[in-house]
Parts: C-alpha cells; sequence; structure tokens
C-alpha cells in the first residue's frame, strides 16, 4: 500500500500519536489527550504507526457532516486511506467498498434486520438470556462474566442467525479475537483471517447443497445465481460472524461493570419494567462507552472544506465516535453516564451509509440483556477491584478480556 | 409538516421505524416505506427525531 504523508495543513509537525492511551482510573473515557483535541479544535492531524498523518475529525457535527458526504471513500485500497493496522494482500468485505458496488452488496444482507424481523427474535433472545443465567446460578456464585454470558449470549444469537454451528464457538471465537487484536502481528492476523474465510467458505459448499432458512443459505442462492462469488459470500460471512458478536459482547461486558462502577444509574434500570426506559439506558450506555474506539477511517475524494481548513483530495480522515459522542455542545455533560437523558443522536454505530447493519439486532440483545440479568441476579457484583480488570486496549473493539463478578 | 423520503439513499437501518411507526415502515428488504406523508403536527417530534438519526440523510421535512 502506498502512503501519503501530508506535511502540510494545520498542527502536522507536532501532530500527536493516534490512538492515544486512556487515562489510568476512567476506563469509561475516552483518552484524556484525544478530548484536548476537540477543545483545540473540530479538525487536528494525528501521527499514525506507519508516520503519516491524516486528518483527525473530533466534533459531533463535522463527524455526521464527512461520514454522509459522498466525497469521502471508505475504500480501503486507496492511497493515503489511513489504515489502523499494516494491510496484507487480503480481500475485503463490503464494509470497506464505496457505492454501488457497497450497496448492492450490503442490500443482500439487510433482510434479517429489519426491525420486525428483529422483534421476532426477541424471546428466543430472551430465553437464551434465561437459559445462560440459570446456569450461572445453578453453578458457584461467581463466575467470568464475559465466558459465562456475555460472549454466548450474542455468539449464539449470531450462529442462529446466520446458520453457522455454535459447537464451532471456540474456533471461530479464537480466531476473530486474533483478527481484531492491534497487538498480533500482521502474519497472525493474516492467518485468522485466512482460517476464518476458510471455514466459511466450506460452510458455504454445505449451505449451496442443503439450503436451510438462515442468512448464509439466502448467500449461498445469490452465489448459485452468480451475482456474488463463493469467496465474497464467505467474506461477508466472516464480517457479520465477527462484527455480530464481538461488539455485542463487549457492550455487555463493559456496560456491565460501568453500571456496577455506577449504583444510582444501575438501581433505576433495575427498577422499570418500562421497555421505553431500557431502550434509552441502551442508548445511553452505547454513547457514554463507545466500544468501537479506533475512529472510522476514510480518505477524501475531493477538496472538503470544514470550518476554515481544508482535507485536501488524497488525505486520510478518521472519525473517533468516542470523542463525538462526548462533545458538550451536543450532550450536556457529556462524561456523565446519566440513563435518563435522551440519546438517541449518538454516533455509536458511526453515521452514512455504512452505519452498522446490525444496530437492530444489537440493540435488541442489549434491551434484552440489561432488562433480565440485574432483575435476575440483584446481588451481582466485581469480584475483583477495579484496576485489576483487564481492559481491551490494544483491540479495535474496547471492552474486558475477563468481569470477575459474583452474587 | 410534508415528509419525503428518498428510497434510493435508504440503508434499511430502520431507525425511523423505531422512532416513528405510524410514519415509517419497511419493505421485506428494510428499505423505508412512507405510510403518511402528511403527518399529524402532534407527530412532529417523532417524525424529526426520525430525520435526524437516519444516517443515509433519506428523511426531508417540510414545515
Amino acid at each position: 500500500m502506498t502512503s501519503t504523508v501530508s506535511t502540510e495543513g494545520a498542527h502536522a509537525p507536532s501532530a500527536p500519536e493516534f490512538p492515544m492511551p486512556r487515562a489510568a482510573g476512567c476506563p469509561f473515557d475516552p483518552p484524556p489527550a484525544l478530548k484536548s483535541e476537540q477543545e483545540l479544535g473540530s479538525l487536528r492531524k494525528v501521527r499514525l504507526w506507519d508516520g503519516t498523518t491524516p486528518w483527525l475529525v473530533t466534533r459531533y457535527a463535522d463527524q455526521r457532516a464527512l461520514l454522509a458526504d459522498p466525497r469521502i471513500s471508505a475504500d480501503v485500497t486507496r492511497p493515503g486511506y489511513p489504515s489502523p493496522t499494516p494491510l496484507r494482500g487480503a480481500s475485503f468485505s463490503f464494509i470497506l467498498m464505496d457505492d454501488p458496488e457497497h450497496a448492492r452488496q450490503r442490500r443482500m444482507v439487510t433482510a434479517p434486520f429489519t426491525i420486525k424481523r428483529v422483534e421476532a427474535m426477541r424471546p428466543a433472545v430472551q430465553k437464551i438470556v434465561d437459559g445462560l443465567i440459570d446456569d450461572m446460578l445453578a453453578g458457584p456464585p461467581r463466575a467470568d462474566l464475559v465466558q459465562a454470558f456475555a460472549l454466548p449470549v450474542p455468539s449464539l444469537v449470531i450462529c442462529e442467525l446466520l446458520g453457522v454451528p455454535y459447537t464451532d464457538h471456540d474456533f471461530f471465537q479464537e480466531n476473530s479475537k486474533t483478527l481484531i487484536s492491534r497487538s498480533a502481528a500482521p502474519e497472525q492476523r493474516g492467518a485468522a483471517h485466512a482460517n476464518l474465510t476458510g471455514y466459511l467458505d466450506e460452510l458455504m459448499g454445505h449451505k449451496i447443497a442443503r439450503p436451510a432458512d438462515d442468512l448464509l443459505s439466502g448467500l449461498g442462492t445469490r452465489v448459485e445465481a452468480g451475482e456474488l462469488s463463493r469467496r465474497e459470500a464467505a467474506e461477508m460471512g466472516v464480517l457479520l460472524l465477527l462484527a455480530g458478536h464481538e461488539t455485542t459482547a463487549n457492550m455487555i461486558a463493559l456496560g456491565t461493570l460501568a453500571l456496577l462502577e455506577h449504583p444510582d444509574q444501575l438501581a433505576l434500570l433495575r427498577g422499570t419494567e418500562d421497555p421505553r426506559a431500557v431502550a434509552g439506558a441502551v442508548e445511553e450506555l452505547l454513547r457514554y462507552l463507545n466500544i468501537t474506539h479506533g475512529g472510522r477511517r476514510r480518505v477524501a475524494l475531493e477538496d472538503i472544506e470544514i470550518g476554515g481548513e481544508v482535507i485536501r483530495a488524497g488525505e486520510g480522515v478518521i472519525v473517533p465516535n468516542d470523542i463525538g459522542n462526548r462533545d458538550p455542545e451536543v450532550f450536556t455533560d457529556p462524561d456523565r453516564l446519566d440513563l435518563g437523558r435522551d440519546a438517541r443522536r449518538h454516533v455509536a454505530f458511526g453515521f452514512g451509509v455504512h452505519q452498522c447493519l446490525g444496530q437492530p439486532l444489537a440493540r435488541m440483545e442489549l434491551q434484552v440483556v440489561y432488562s433480565t440479568l440485574y432483575r435476575r441476579v440483584p446481588t451481582l457484583r466485581l469480584d475483583a477491584r477495579l484496576e485489576e480488570v483487564p481492559f481491551k486496549h490494544d483491540g479495535s473493539v474496547y471492552g474486558v478480556y475477563e468481569l470477575p463478578v459474583a452474587w | 409538516m410534508k415528509v419525503t423520503l428518498d428510497q434510493d439513499k435508504c440503508v434499511a437501518s430502520g431507525q425511523c421505524v423505531v422512532a416513528a411507526d405510524d410514519v415509517f415502515d419497511q419493505d421485506d428488504d428494510g428499505i423505508a416505506v412512507l405510510l403518511d406523508p402528511a403527518p399529524p403536527s402532534a407527530r412532529a417530534d417523532d417524525v424529526q427525531q426520525a430525520a435526524a438519526v437516519c444516517p443515509a440523510l433519506a428523511i426531508r421535512i417540510q414545515d
């Protein structure tokens, strides 16, 4: 990949490195240096691992405007694209493509994520959540909430939706962990990607031979019709499998920890059976926690002027939603977790044509989890000191590796 | 208020349906459908919300 090292533009010589570290003791807040950049201006320069200095967009309004701007490209193969890690000749799924090909492929997988289809899955998700809590309560009164609950919930759901055998979960969870880890070597990530694509490709073969009522079988039909290559279908399967459980699992575990650290807010959630209040609480947790903390990555196709600065064609752009969701111009007292506030306009799922496809499913799963777990396990508490909890500082999705709890 | 929806822009996020399910619906692939192009003023807040959260900026409102 060739990269454009920009030496022009404001602040480039002293551009701070990105991503920035979080402050010890403030695991739920964006890095202090990122907050400082937001205070200094909306358009800043940062320095990446490869020495390139793309733009960082810090303010909520500009973040939304840019992510919805057709002059911005998500095509990872374009020169100037600010890649978070070295690229190694893999092929890419539609989240790293532009329209019209992005739209064509995305529309092939939107059907299961309509509000009605997702709502129809709610009783099944409730059953999964209740079953996992039953198992937890039947054993000793302590557990790692990540392994016992946070990871199995979305994993069971996405396996069911895609038609992936849950019995293979050790295999794909291990590989997806490596794939999204910033600290894994490029060779390791490449191997994990090959493992997952190979697995999905083989599964696709089974689905084509014996279609069932699931998303992968639907893609198999498209492959048979010549609308999609089998390789592309496998890549889409990897994307959905990965996105389907890494994100939601981290929201469940990190959200639980945030609530345990804010007992007054947890009490609000435990005390309500109003689905609107639960839905509102989920939106606020999404705004506050921002587990996709690496920023949306784009490259400008044309010159774009924003607040007196000009992003030149070919320059990289990073849009970190975590700091956008803490913009004091949009959210009053933004660093406070306030489950009663209206947080629905947050950009935790991104914005523009690439906004998270699975967001209705994620919201529903989180609503079921947050309205069930603390009611059924009212004495749930952290079984460690906060500073002992291992946070995922190195991953492209933020969260905790383990969450020791007792009840 | 008058509401217009550009289905070609829609990315099937469904957030308009969550905000105002008497004004918006989705087809089988998730593409938004406008049920009521002239909703009563009592629905103004929810319809504004639908337009604000639409990631594709596919909803336009005229007073």
